[in-house]
This record gives structure tokens, C-alpha cells and sequence, in this order.
């Protein structure tokens, strides 16, 4: 569950991100994140990873209050948040099974619970052909299908993708977005941070449109409404 | 944090294959430690022969406390008491007119000159030892307060020369170890910077999945640990061989006076010596290198 209220976040060097941001995001919602670049959704992104501090206001993520955690509970918090980048940020050299089984061995789980989970969640995503394969022996869409794997292994109870389209052809896109779209469906919080507009028409789920530090909109079909004004 | 034999493996799996992905910088690290504990290691060994050569010389009979000719041979050993309780005195050996003539006879060939000597020309004397050689002329002065002791003798330049010539190795010793140290810090941070630098997508990878700081931070300082002790345990094999060569020369070449002080009778707080400064050397410098990545 995410609950912003009335967040601002004035970065170091004067530029204001964020202008009284206020939003909710109730467990095993789905929700595209929307507006154009320089608008705050990246930081709206860092404030729930914990990556950077609210100047005021209050984030709340998986009822960590994010103003208050305490530095040495931040890798708990983040174990129940799997996140997805336009990147893929995936390990080279590391085949698909390691890149996903890596995000488990963080957390402590034995050889055997690997074994028996990233077979599990590789098979979810469509790879269970390309599990010994590298990084650079697979496509692009392939590549985030991992990274959506990596994010899921630990079962996290809310998914953040940032861009997660970003650097895939318009086919792999609604694959990538149909399978977070499925992995919501089995009740994980799903927010997705992207400016495809014909892609968040398609599924036609909860918008929340935000421009120059300020959400704009915030409903079902909210993209559209978001370019008419 | 829950630590199992699972997660010891993976550190130690992901230690080890830094080491040789970065084989240049881990070669240069093993290299510096090395030479920095062979050096360090000339030094203690210099300085443990140094102190043992003095300490020799404490051990030689090198005061003498001549005593008042006035007092009585009971008087005289009564002195004894008292010096040694002088500070520095391990302990004295009371020397009659009679013993003293006998050893001045004994140490000449032609003993006949001196068959009529008369003891009485001679004082009662006592054998100074002392604890450390370092502190003699304190411990001269203070002998010469005592009441009933004439004279003091002690041959001090010997003693003198090799008091400098260990307080000038110490001192060059703390000096270059310190430089060293410094140095072999440096170049172990580095190799570890280097190949924080290299991971650093993974390293953001960790955090942003949960991974806690000492998770991190582990396989580096595992890395760190192996190159330390790699070059701990070289440079101490080379240490003891070196040593071991030199000793036997030493020994074969009869000009020399002076034994060396056996490896064996340092090796081993020479190996623990060794094997902290590895460790440290090891551990430190990865630790410095990671403080950065490890912020958010």
C-alpha cells in the first residue's frame, strides 16, 4: 500500500519536484503513473524506494513511514517492494537463473528455497527455455521479463515499474504490461510509471497524471483526460 | 543478521572470482603487502638481534662497585642489600680481596709477578647486573650515593654505541612502518575502490532489492581478507627462508663474533604479527572503499 499526503520534496540545488502530491494506492490496486518528463513522477519513484527524503509531507509504503524509517530498516522495507527499470538492470555475465536467484540470496534464502522458486517465477514470465541463458543472449523484452522475474521472487507485496516499456517495440511492450497486468491480477499493488499513452489506453486502469509537481488527474482513463486539458 | 554456511559460501564464492577478475590490482595488492612486512620484518629481526647482543653485555659482569677499604668484609657484604635494591639492579655477586686477586692473577700467563702481592692492596668488591643497559648511567649515579661504595667502574661505550644504534633503528623502524602501512592501505583500497567501481550496478541492484550494508559489504572485505593473508603468509615464508640463509652464513664466516637469534625463537609472534597486519591491511582497506557505496 502507498499513501503520499500533501509530499514536497525541494532537492539540494533549489528545484522544487514535488508540490503537495497527495495519493493513495490501496493493496492489490493497479495504477499507471503518467506526465511528461520533468514532472516529479521520478521522484514520486525515489521517495518510495527510499532512495531520497520528503521535505514535508508524509510517505507511507507498506506502512513504513518514510520520514522515520531508520536507515538500518530500509533493506526491509525494500524486500517488499520489487522494482522494474527501463534498463533491465540486469547482472552481465550472470545467466537468468543467478540474475533472479541473486535478489533471494539477498535476503537470506537457502540453496534449496532458490532451486525451488526461480524455476517457479522464470516460468511465469515465459522463460523457463532461456533459464541458463546470458544477459546478452536474450532480446530485449526477454531481458525485462527477467527483471519482472527478479522483482517477483520474493514475493513482494507492491511492484514499481519505472519506464518499464521504455526501450521495448510496441508488441513487447503489451506482453511486458499485460504480465504485470497478471501478476496484479494474483494480488500484487502494481504501479507503473510511464508516457506511453496508446499502452495505458489499452488497459484502461486507474491513472493518476502528475505535471510540474502537481497531480493533475487521477481516475480510470486518466491519460485521455490528462491531454484534453 | 541470521548467518548460515549458505551465505559464507556465496562471500567467499564472490571473493574469490573478484580476485582474479581484477588479477592485476590483487597481484600489485599481494606485492605491496609483501614487500611492506618484508621490510618490517628486517627491522624486528634487526632489532631482536640488537637486544640480544645487549642483553649479553647485561648479562657480562660490565659494573663494578668498589667498596670502602675501611669497612670490614661483613661490612662490605652487607652493602649488598642495598644495591639491589637500586633501581635497574637484576642482581649483584659480592667479590672478596682474595677472589679479586685470584682472577687478576688468573687473567695473566707470567702469575709468578704477582706471587707477592697482598689482597689488602685490592678493595672488596661486588658484580653489578643490571635489567637494561639503556638506563646504566642512572643506575651508576644512584650506586654512587650509597654509603660505603668508593668507586663505581663500567665500561660504557660499547654499551653506549649499541643503546644508540637500537633507538635509531626503532625510530627509522616506526617511521618507515608507518609510511608502509599507510601506503599498503592505499594500494588495498584501491583494488577494492576498483572493483566497487566495476560492481556498482550490482551493488545498486542489492540495495534497491533489500540487500542490509554488511551484505555488501562482505564479499569485499572477504576479497580484502584473502589478498592480506596471501601476502601475510608469503612474505613470511620469504622472511623465515632470507633469515634462515643469512643466519647460516653468519655462522660459517668465523670473523664474526655474533650469532643470529634463531628464527624459531620469533616465529611465532612474528607469524601472528604478520597475519594482524594481513588481516588489517586487508579488512581496512576494503572498508575505506566502501563507506561511499553504501550511503543510501
Amino acid at each position: 500500500m502507498i499513501r503520499l499526503t500533501d509530499v514536497f520534496k525541494v532537492y539540494a540545488n533549489g528545484t522544487k519536484a514535488l508540490k503537495g502530491v497527495t495519493f493513495t494506492l490501496n493493496t492489490g490496486e493497479f495504477a499507471f503513473l503518467v506526465g511528461p518528463s520533468g514532472s516529479g513522477k521520478s521522484t514520486i519513484i525515489k521517495l518510495l524506494t527510499g532512495e531520497v527524503a520528503p521535505t514535508d509531507g508524509q510517505v507511507v509504503v507498506n506502512g513504513y513511514d518514510m520520514e522515520r524509517i531508520r536507515m538500518s530498516k530500509m533493506p526491509y522495507l525494500r524486500r517488499t517492494i520489487g522494482v522494474i527499470f527501463q534498463d533491465f538492470r540486469l547482472i552481465e555475465g550472470k545467466t537468468v537463473f543467478e540474475n533472479v536467484a541473486f535478489a533471494m540470496r539477498v535476503v537470506g534464502a537457502s540453496n534449496k528455497e532458490i532451486r525451488q522458486r526461480v524455476p517457479y517465477v522464470v516460468e511465469l514470465v515465459g522463460l523457463e527455455n532461456k533459464i541458463n541463458a546470458k544477459p546478452d543472449e536474450l532480446s530485449g523484452g526477454e531481458q525485462q521479463r527477467v527483471a519482472i522475474a527478479r522483482a517477483l521472487v520474493n514475493n513482494p507485496s507492491l511492484i514499481i515499474a519505472d519506464e518499464p516499456t521504455g526501450n521495448l517495440d510496441p508488441a513487447r511492450s503489451l506482453e511486458i504490461l499485460l504480465l504485470l497486468q497478471k501478476i496484479n491480477e494474483l494480488g500484487t499493488t502494481v504501479l507503473i510509471v510511464t508516457h506511453e499513452k496508446p499502452l495505458v489506453d489499452r488497459l484502461s486502469m486507474r491513472v493518476i497524471a502528475i505535471d510540474g509537481g502537481r497531480i493533475i488527474s487521477d481516475g480510470m482513463d486518466g491519460y485521455y483526460n490528462y491531454e484534453v486539458e | 543478521m541470521k548467518w548460515s554456511r549458505n551465505r559464507t559460501g556465496y562471500y567467499l564464492k564472490e571473493g574469490v572470482s573478484s580476485i582474479f577478475n581484477h588479477s592485476l590490482m590483487s597481484f600489485a595488492s599481494i606485492c605491496i603487502i609483501i614487500a611492506f612486512l618484508l621490510i618490517m620484518g628486517s627491522f624486528i629481526l634487526l632489532a631482536v638481534n640488537i637486544n640480544d647482543i645487549i642483553g649479553g653485555l647485561e648479562d657480562e659482569n660490565i659494573i663494578l662497585a668498589y667498596i670502602d677499604e675501611y669497612l670490614s668484609e661483613f661490612e662490605a657484604r652487607a652493602l649488598g642489600a642495598e644495591l639491589a635494591r637500586t633501581a635497574n639492579v637484576s642482581r649483584v655477586n659480592f667479590i672478596t680481596r682474595e677472589e679479586a686477586l685470584e682472577r687478576f692473577i688468573g687473567r695473566h700467563e707470567e702469575t709468578g709477578r704477582f706471587a707477592d702481592v697482598d689482597p689488602t692492596w685490592l678493595r672488596h668488591r661486588f658484580e653489578v647486573f643490571v635489567e637494561d643497559i639503556a638506563f646504566i648511567s642512572d643506575t651508576l649515579h644512584e650506586m654512587r650515593t650509597i654509603y660505603g661504595i668508593e668507586r663505581v667502574n663500567a665500561n660504557l661505550t660499547v654499551a653506549r654505541a649499541l643503546v644508540s644504534v637500537r633507538t635509531i633503528v626503532t625510530g627509522i623502524s616506526v617511521v618507515i612502518i608507518a609510511v608502509l602501512l599507510a601506503i599498503s592501505l592505499f594500494i588495498m583500497s584501491n583494488t577494492i575502490k576498483l572493483a566497487t567501481y566495476e560492481r556498482r550496478e550490482e551493488i545498486a541492484i542489492m540495495r534497491m532489492v533489500g540487500a542490509t550494508n554488511s551484505f555488501i559489504r562482505w564479499p569485499f572485505i572477504t576479497e580484502g581478507f584473502i589478498l592480506g593473508f596471501l601476502g601475510s603468509m608469503a612474505s613470511y615464508a620469504v622472511l623465515w627462508s632470507l633469515y634462515g640463509i643469512m643466519a647460516g652464513r653468519v655462522y660459517n664466516f668465523e670473523a664474526f663474533f655474533i650469532n643470529l637469534v634463531p628464527f624459531s625463537v620469533v616465529s611465532v609472534p612474528v607469524f601472528f604479527l604478520f597475519a594482524a597486519i594481513g588481516f588489517g591491511v586487508g579488512v581496512g582497506g576494503s572498508g575505506l572503499a566502501l563507506n561511499k557505496y553504501l550511503k543510501v
